[in-house]
C-alpha cells in the first residue's frame, strides 16, 4: 500500500468505524480516476464527508449503499454534474488521469466528454435514433465527413448491443423506444463520444429483469474498454457486474475493495448489516 | 392482534338507506355540474354567434355598392383617343390629361340631366380610369360604365334612408343595382364613405404587426431563456420577474404615454409611423411572450438538459439545441396571444398619432399610418350613415386577419411540437 492510505483515516464523524477503508488503490496500474479528501455541501448540508476513492480501467466500480448515502451525489462530482446545483459546493481533489477536474484550467465540456453519464431514467433526446447518436460526435467535432458519422453511430450502437434491433429504423424517434432499448440508446450515445470514464446512474432502476439483464451483459462487454462506475441499489447487481466494490453510508465511504471480499467478508460491521439485509 | 380482530366496529351498510342518500346527492351533484357546464357552453356560444351574425350581416352590406350606369361616348367626347396612349409607363400621365372627371360629368348630365352628378358619388369617376387602364380599347367605343352612387342613395337603397334619398330610389327604380365594391379592397381612408377602402389600414396593420414581432418576439425569448436557465437566483432577478409579471398588466393607453414620451419626444421619431406603433406594441407584447416562454422552458423536462450536459454539451448548445426546439411550441402559443393582443389594440396606438385621416397607404414604416382598430374606432365616430356598415366591414377584415395570423401560429406551433 502506498501513502495514499494515509489520508483516509476515518473521520470523526463515523462512530462505527474503527479502521480505513482499504484497498483504495489500484493494484494493476495507474488508477484512471482518483478521488482524495472529498466533500460535499449543499448550502449548509454536508452530502459526502471526506471520500477517497480510486477508480480502475479494468474494472467494473460499484457504489452501493441505503438511499441518501450520497453515492449519486459522489458519482456526479465526477463529471461535475454537480455544477448545475447552484448550492452544491464541492472540495478535496478528483483527478482524471493526474489532471484535477475541479481546477480553473479544466474545461467542463470537455470533461464531461471524457467522462460519460448514463442517467437513472433513459433520457434519449426528442429525436432520431442516428442524431441520438450523432449529436455528441457532432458538437465534438469527432467525425470528418458523414460516412465518419455514420460509422461512429453504427459502432456505438454496435458496442451497446442495440444495432440488429435499431437499423433498419435510424431515422425513427428514440422516444419510440422500449424502456431498456432507450437506456441501451443512451449508453450508446455517451460511447459514441469515445469517454475514457461512463459513469452510471443507477442505470437499470426502471428497468424489467430482461432489460437489466442485457444492460449487464452489456456493461461486462464494455469492462476494460472504459472504466465504469456504477451505482446501484440492487446488491445481486453490484455482485454480478462489479469486480470492486464500494459502500456508502451517510456520506462517508465505508468501506472499498474486491467485490468477492465485500459480499462474503466485509471487515466492516455497517456492511455487513447492509449487505445482509439488516437496514437499506 | 386484538385491534385487528376486533368486532366492536359495525359492518358498514353498503345497501342502507342513509348510504343511498349519499349515492343519491353525488349523482344530483354531478348532473348539476354537469348542467351548469353546458348552459356556460352556450352561454359564449351564443354571445359569439351573435356578434358574428350582426358582425358578418352588416359587414356584407359595406363590400357591396349601389350602382348607376353612366354610358360614356368615348369617341364622341376625347376628341379621338387612341387605346396606345393608355398601355405603357405613360398611360397614368395621359389619364390625367385627358380630363376624365369633366367627360364623366358631362355624360352623366346628358343621361341624367343637370343635377345628375348629385346622384352619384364624388369619388366615383376613378372608377372609369381604372376601367380604362384595364382595357385601353373601351376608349374607341361607347362604353357603360356603372358607377357608385351618392352615400345617401346608397343607404336608402341598402336600407332606409332620408326621406329625399328614398324619394331618388323610387325614382330611379330598376337603374340601380348592386355590385362589388373593389374600392373597398384598395382604397385608403377617405371623407366619403363610398369611397374608403380598407386597404390603407390593413397595409399598415401589416407592417405594424411586423415591427412588433421583429422586435417582440427575440427579445422576449432571448429574455425568458436568459431569466431561466442563465440568472442566479437572487433578488435581483426576483425583482426583474415581478417588473415583468406587473408591465404585462398595465394597461394599454399607459404603454402610449411611453411610446409618445420616449419614441416621439425623446428620440424624436416620425410621428404616426408604423415603426413607433410597432414600437409601442412590442413594448407591450414582450412581457407577454417572456412570461409564456419562461413557462415553456421550465417546462422542458430537466432530464434532456442531464442527457445533454452528460454528453459535453455546453450550457449555450445545451439550450439552442435542445431547450428552445422543445419550448418552441409553447413560446409560439405565448407569442400568439401577444400579437393578437397588440393586433386588436387601439388605445396606445391613439396617443402616438396613427389616428391621423392618412388617404394613402403607407409605403415604410415611417410612413404615416394607421392600423384596422383605429380605423374602425374612427369611422364608428363618423356622421354619415353610409360608414356603419364599413365600420362592420372592416371589423371583417380584422377578424380575418386575425384568423390567418392565429391559423399560422398554430399551424407553426404542430409542426414544431415533439411527440414524446
Amino acid at each position: 500500500m502506498n501513502e495514499d492510505q494515509k489520508i483516509l483515516e476515518p473521520s470523526e464523524s463515523v462512530t462505527m468505524t474503527d479502521s480505513a477503508p482499504t484497498g483504495i488503490t489500484n493494484e494493476s496500474g495507474t488508477p484512471k480516476m482518483t478521488a482524495r479528501n472529498v466533500d460535499v455541501f449543499y448550502g449548509d448540508k454536508q452530502a459526502i464527508n471526506d471520500v477517497s476513492i480510486d477508480v480502475n480501467m479494468d474494472a467494473v466500480t460499484a457504489f452501493i449503499g441505503p438511499s441518501g448515502c450520497g453515492k449519486s451525489t459522489f458519482l456526479r462530482c465526477m463529471n461535475r454534474m454537480n455544477d448545475t446545483i447552484p448550492i452544491a459546493r464541492v472540495t478535496g481533489e478528483i483527478k482524471l488521469e493526474g489532471e484535477d477536474i475541479y481546477a480553473s484550467r479544466m474545461d467542463v465540456v470537455q470533461l464531461r466528454a471524457r467522462v460519460g453519464m448514463v442517467f437513472q431514467k433513459p433520457n434519449p433526446f426528442p429525436k432520431s435514433i442516428y442524431d441520438n447518436i450523432a449529436y455528441g460526435p457532432r458538437i465534438h467535432g469527432l467525425a470528418t465527413g458523414k460516412e465518419d458519422l455514420d460509422e461512429i453511430v453504427e459502432s456505438s450502437l454496435q458496442r451497446a448491443g442495440l444495432w440488429g434491433e435499431v437499423k433498419d429504423r435510424l431515422q425513427d424517434s428514440g422516444t419510440a423506444l422500449s424502456g431498456g432499448q432507450q437506456q441501451r440508446l443512451c449508453i450508446a450515445r455517451a460511447i459514441a463520444v469515445d469517454p475514457e470514464v461512463i459513469l452510471m446512474d443507477e442505470p437499470c432502476s426502471a428497468l424489467d429483469p430482461i432489460a437489466t439483464a442485457k444492460i449487464e451483459e452489456l456493461i461486462h462487454e464494455l469492462r476494460g474498454k472504459y472504466a465504469i462506475v456504477i451505482v446501484t441499489h440492487n446488491m445481486q447487481q453490484a455482485a454480478r457486474v462489479s469486480q470492486k466494490t464500494a459502500f456508502f453510508h451517510l456520506g462517508t465511504l465505508v468501506e472499498y475493495g474486491e467485490t468477492t471480499d465485500i459480499f462474503t467478508n466485509p471487515r466492516e460491521e455497517k456492511t455487513r448489516d447492509y449487505i445482509t439485509g439488516r437496514y437499506g | 392482534m386484538n385491534s385487528l380482530t376486533d368486532t366492536s366496529r359495525r359492518p358498514t351498510d353498503w345497501q342502507g338507506a342513509e348510504m343511498q342518500k349519499r349515492i343519491a346527492g353525488r349523482y344530483a351533484a354531478e348532473r348539476r355540474f354537469k348542467a351548469m357546464g353546458i348552459v356556460a357552453i352556450a352561454l359564449s356560444a351564443g354571445f359569439l354567434a351573435f356578434l358574428l351574425v350582426v358582425m358578418v350581416g352588416n359587414g356584407f352590406r359595406g363590400f357591396a355598392q349601389t350602382e348607376l350606369p353612366v354610358v360614356i361616348d368615348f369617341p364622341a367626347v376625347t376628341s379621338g383617343a387612341s387605346p396606345s396612349q393608355f398601355e405603357g409607363p405613360n398611360a397614368e400621365a395621359n389619364l390625367q390629361v385627358m380630363g376624365l372627371r369633366d367627360i364623366v360629368d358631362s355624360s352623366i348630365e346628358i343621361q341624367y340631366g343637370q343635377d345628375g352628378t348629385d346622384l352619384f358619388s364624388p369619388g366615383g369617376w376613378t372608377a372609369v380610369s381604372a376601367e380604362i387602364l384595364n382595357d385601353p380599347d373601351i376608349v374607341e367605343r361607347k362604353a357603360t360604365v356603372y358607377l357608385p352612387v351618392v352615400s345617401e342613395i346608397d343607404v336608402a337603397y341598402k336600407d332606409e334612408g332620408t326621406a329625399g334619398a328614398e324619394e331618388q330610389v323610387r325614382r330611379l327604380g330598376d337603374q340601380l343595382s348592386t355590385g362589388f365594391n373593389w374600392n373597398f379592397l384598395s382604397n385608403s381612408d377617405a371623407t366619403d364613405p363610398m369611397q374608403v377602402g380598407i386597404w390603407g389600414a390593413f397595409k399598415g396593420s401589416l407592417i405594424t404587426m411586423i415591427v412588433t414581432l421583429m422586435l417582440a418576439f427575440p427579445v422576449g425569448v432571448l429574455a425568458a431563456l436568459y431569466l431561466e436557465e442563465y440568472a442566479p437566483k437572487n433578488r435581483l432577478t426576483d425583482l426583474i420577474e415581478v417588473s415583468i409579471n406587473n408591465l404585462a398588466a398595465v394597461p394599454s393607453i399607459i404603454f402610449g404615454l411611453l411610446g409618445l414620451a420616449v419614441f416621439l419626444n425623446f428620440f424624436g421619431m416620425p410621428r404616426s409611423g408604423a415603426l413607433v406603433g410597432g414600437l409601442t406594441l412590442a413594448l407591450m407584447t414582450m412581457p407577454v411572450i417572456v412570461i409564456s416562454g419562461r413557462n415553456a422552458v421550465k417546462s422542458v423536462p430537466p432530464s434532456i438538459r442531464e442527457a445533454a450536459l452528460g454528453i459535453g454539451a455546453s450550457p449555450l448548445q445545451v439550450v439552442f439545441h435542445h431547450v428552445l426546439p422543445l419550448a418552441l411550441p409553447g413560446i409560439l402559443t405565448g407569442t400568439i396571444i401577444g400579437m393578437a393582443r397588440a393586433l386588436g389594440e387601439t388605445a396606445p396606438l391613439l396617443m402616438i398619432g396613427m389616428r391621423a385621416f392618412i388617404a394613402t397607404p403607407p409605403s415604410g414604416i415611417t410612413d404615416p399610418a394607421t392600423v384596422l382598430p383605429v380605423q374602425i374606432f374612427l369611422w364608428s365616430d363618423e356622421v354619415d350613415r353610409g360608414f356603419v356598415e364599413k365600420t362592420s366591414a372592416a371589423i371583417i377584415v380584422l377578424l380575418l386577419f386575425l384568423l390567418v395570423m392565429n391559423a399560422l401560429a398554430i399551424y407553426l406551433r404542430n409542426r414544431f411540437e415533439t411527440r414524446w
